[in-house]
Order: structure tokens, then sequence, then C-alpha cells
């Protein structure tokens, strides 16, 4: 007996693609697999490591923690999402560079992604909460100094990222202090 | 690490969720996914079938009012969060949701998710407990509430039938006068607590409930029992078991210095809630 398979529309960096996929495929899976969209990374494959980090809504979620039947009709952003329009880096990226934020790579699209909403819900973070920002991602480098320092050069570049600031009246999931 | 194949369901009114509930004694309902997604992943669970709630925004709702706190199944630990009124009316929700994993996975995963998958490691089945509050189920056969004294079986167990969606939850209102505190040790701030305690002192009564320490989230009633001894008194009801975390002794430690730590915050907070609340 061959497996259902669904037909899925997904909206990714603001382009909608078709796909027909079973329902057990993962969100992550499907961007990477059937999207060619390799840009999210899949490392624990089961919510710890944070690689996998995609917005939904302008909201981070795990990529690996989510079926792509149930992105259906969802605006979801990758990593690839977050350059300007004319290909240069956003801010978040650029402190990247700045402060060798990134030295195997691996981790840095969910770092990148986590940190875009993270700086949209508190654009003047303490150095404590830019520790706790990027706390549920994992570096296997252990770059943590670099990384939390990229978070606050980040901040001093201020948010950057059109298509991510929210429209008036749109709701987030973001926490409130 | 992929799940085993499954039939997927999306309903879009409850009654049609309930149904295809009943219809299959393997199904299981996803919420938010954020426990369930790694047990299928890992194939420690592979139900036949999910039955998607994801579409039904009538569960997304949280109500508060006097007596305290509704939560419906689909409200997001982050919406729960970030809503004052659910801070004002019952704060040890608030306190101890803001320890619930990484603010990620708290975007996706909804408290009363959390609740029935029965984790004695998670923060909101002990607060549920400590409270005295109740989940709503709906099935075929009707409604029912749960007080959360009969919610938790064993480990990841609940008495939800398996026919049986959890729609909402309600945590009562903080009482006037009363304190609440909410402290727990983590390797990493966000992690699973190696031990949490939340405490209640409302008058007389002094109550404080424990993550990570026991099968099942365990209430212990510390009412009269003075500063100094509240740790020894709590451990003596418990039996902190070690694991790959931390070694028993390591945690009965734990316990008594959070226990102290946590109910003394919870009787301060208690003292200034009156100062506050007198005329």
């Amino acid at each position: 007996m061959s497996e259902e398979l669904h037909d899925v529309r997904l909206s990714v960096n603001g382009a909608s693609y078709d796909v027909r996929v079973p329902g057990r495929r993962l969100l992550s899976d499907a961007l990477r697999h059937d999207l060619g969209l390799t840009g999210t990374h899949v490392g624990c494959e089961h919510g710890v490591c944070g690689a996998c980090t995609v917005l939904l809504d302008g909201a981070p979620v795990r990529a690996c923690l989510m079926f792509a039947v149930s992105a259906q009709g969802q605006e979801i952003t990758t990593v690839e999402g977050l350059a300007r329009p004319d290909g240069t880096l956003s801010n978040v990226q650029q402190a990247f560079v700045e402060c060798h934020g990134l030295q195997c790579g691996f981790c840095t699209p969910g770092f990148l992604t986590t940190i875009t909403a993270g700086l949209r819900a508190n654009p003047t973070p303490t150095h404590e909460e830019c520790r706790e920002m990027v706390a549920g991602n994992l570096c296997r480098c252990t770059g943590y100094q670099n990384i939390v320092r990229a978070v606050e050069r980040a901040a001093e570049l201020g948010l950057d990222t059109p298509s991510l600031v929210p429209r008036e009246g749109s709701s987030t999931n973001e926490e409130t202090p | 690490m992929k799940p085993a194949p499954f039939a997927y369901h999306r309903p879009s009114t409850l009654d049609e969720a309930i149904a295809t509930l009943a219809a299959d004694p393997h199904a299981k309902v996803l919420a938010g996914g954020q426990s369930l997604v790694p047990l299928l992943s890992m194939r420690l669970a592979q139900p036949s079938a999910l039955v998607d709630i994801n579409g039904l925004a009538e569960l997304a709702g949280i109500r508060v009012d006097d007596r305290g706190v509704r939560i419906g199944a689909l409200a997001r630990h982050a919406d729960v969060l970030a809503s004052a009124e659910v801070r004002r009316t019952q704060p040890l929700v608030s306190l101890a949701l803001a320890h619930v994993a990484h603010a990620t996975i708290r975007n996706r995963g909804t408290t009363v998710g959390s609740l029935v998958h029965a984790d004695a490691a998670a923060e909101m089945p002990v607060v549920l407990t400590l409270l005295g509050g109740s989940v709503e189920v709906a099935s075929v056969r009707g409604r029912r509430t749960i007080a959360a004294a009969e919610l938790f079986l064993g480990p990841l167990e609940s008495s939800l039938a398996p026919d049986e969606i959890a729609v909402s939850a309600d945590f009562p209102a903080l009482p006037a006068g009363a304190g609440v505190a909410f402290e727990e040790i983590a390797r990493r701030h966000g992690d699973y607590a190696l031990c949490g305690v939340a405490a209640l002192a409302d008058g007389e009564t002094v109550k404080a409930g424990f993550v990570s320490v026991s099968d099942v989230p365990t209430v212990v009633d510390l009412s009269g029992v003075p500063a100094g001894e509240r740790g020894a008194a709590a451990l003596a009801e418990l039996d902190p078991v070690g694991d790959i975390h931390a070694t028993a002794a390591y945690r009965s430690q734990l316990v008594r210095v959070l226990t102290e730590r946590v109910v003394g915050s919870a009787v301060r907070d208690a003292e200034l809630r009156s100062r506050e609340g007198a005329p």
C-alpha cells in the first residue's frame, strides 16, 4: 500500500511552492529536499540544537518539529530570505562577519533567523538578554563568545530586514519583556 | 530520525476532530508538536493517524476573569506568557512559563499540550497541580472536567481516554493576599530542570510543587513548618532519584536549597500583596 500524499502550497521567502508530500514530511526536509532551499540545516532532528530554525509568520520555530502539511497558509522565512533584496548582507549577517560569529557555519542559519526575530522583539538587549536570545541554539564549535558579541553588534547596527518588520495591525508571537 | 508513516487529518471543526479521533483508537492529537514530533521522529511513538488541531482557531483563546485563567488548547506558551492579564490574575502561570524551554519552542508549543503530555520534568503540570486547576476534555461521549489531582497517572501518562481531546485548562486566580514564586536549576536556562520548585503561600497554608523530582507532579504541604526547616520537611515527603543529569544526593540538595528559597519568596510575595491590597 503506498503512502497517502498531500498537496501543499508553501509560502517561503515571498515565493509560493506547490509540493506533494506525505503527512510525515518534516518542514525542514520539505525546505531542503522538495524546495532545494538547503540553507536551513538539520542537526539533531529533535528540537535541541536549533540549526533548523526558520521564521513562521515572523516568529522563530524549529522546522524539524513541524510537518510541512501544517505550514500551509503561513509565511516562512529561511536564512535565504534574510539578505537585502539587492543581495547584500542584512545587519545580523554583517555582524556575524565582523565579529567572527561563525566557525564551521553549520549552526549559523539557525542563529541568524533566531537573532533576526529576537532583535525585532527586543532591539536594545542587555548582554544577558543577548545570551538568553541564543540560549536555545547549539554551536558545535562552541563559538558562543563571538556569537553573543555579534548579537550586540547587530543591535548597534539596527534592524534592517524590511520584509520582517511587522506590518501595522499584524500580530506577532513574541513575548513581552 | 524520521517518523513512521501515519494518516494525516486536519479537521476544521472540533466536532470533526472528535469524530476523527473516535474512529481510530491508535490516532494521536497534534497541537504544537514540540514534545510529540521528537517522539515520532525517534519512533518511540508510532500512531496510525494524527489529528492536527492547528486549524481549530476556536481553541486558541485565552480567557481571564475573576475566577482565573482559561487557556485554550491551541494557545501557544508565548501567547500565554505575553498576556498581562494572565500575569495579573495568576502570576505563577507566567513565572513558570518563562522557564518552559526556549523562546523558539514556546512560539509553537501549547500550554494545554504540555499538560496532557504529563511530563513530570515539565513546569506546567506541577503548576496546575499546585493551584488545584483542571483540564476540560471533549469526545463523542460528551465533555468532562478532570481535576489536576486525577490527571497525572505516571510518567508521560495522563487519565485522558484515547478518544478525548483536551480543549482547555483552568488555572484558578491567585486569592487576595496570597503569594507565589517559582525557580529552577538547569544546566542552561531553558533546558529541563535538574530540580524546580513552585510555591503558593495563602494565609496559613503553604505548599510547594516539585519539577523533575518524582514520576508525577508532586505537591507537599508545608503549612506550619518554620523557615529553615522547610527544605528538610519537603525532602522527607519526596524520594529524589539520580539520573544522567544529577545524582540522587545532588537532587536532594537542590530540593533542600530551592524549597527554602522559593517558599520564602512566596511568603514574602504574599506579605507584599497583602500590603498593596490593604486600604
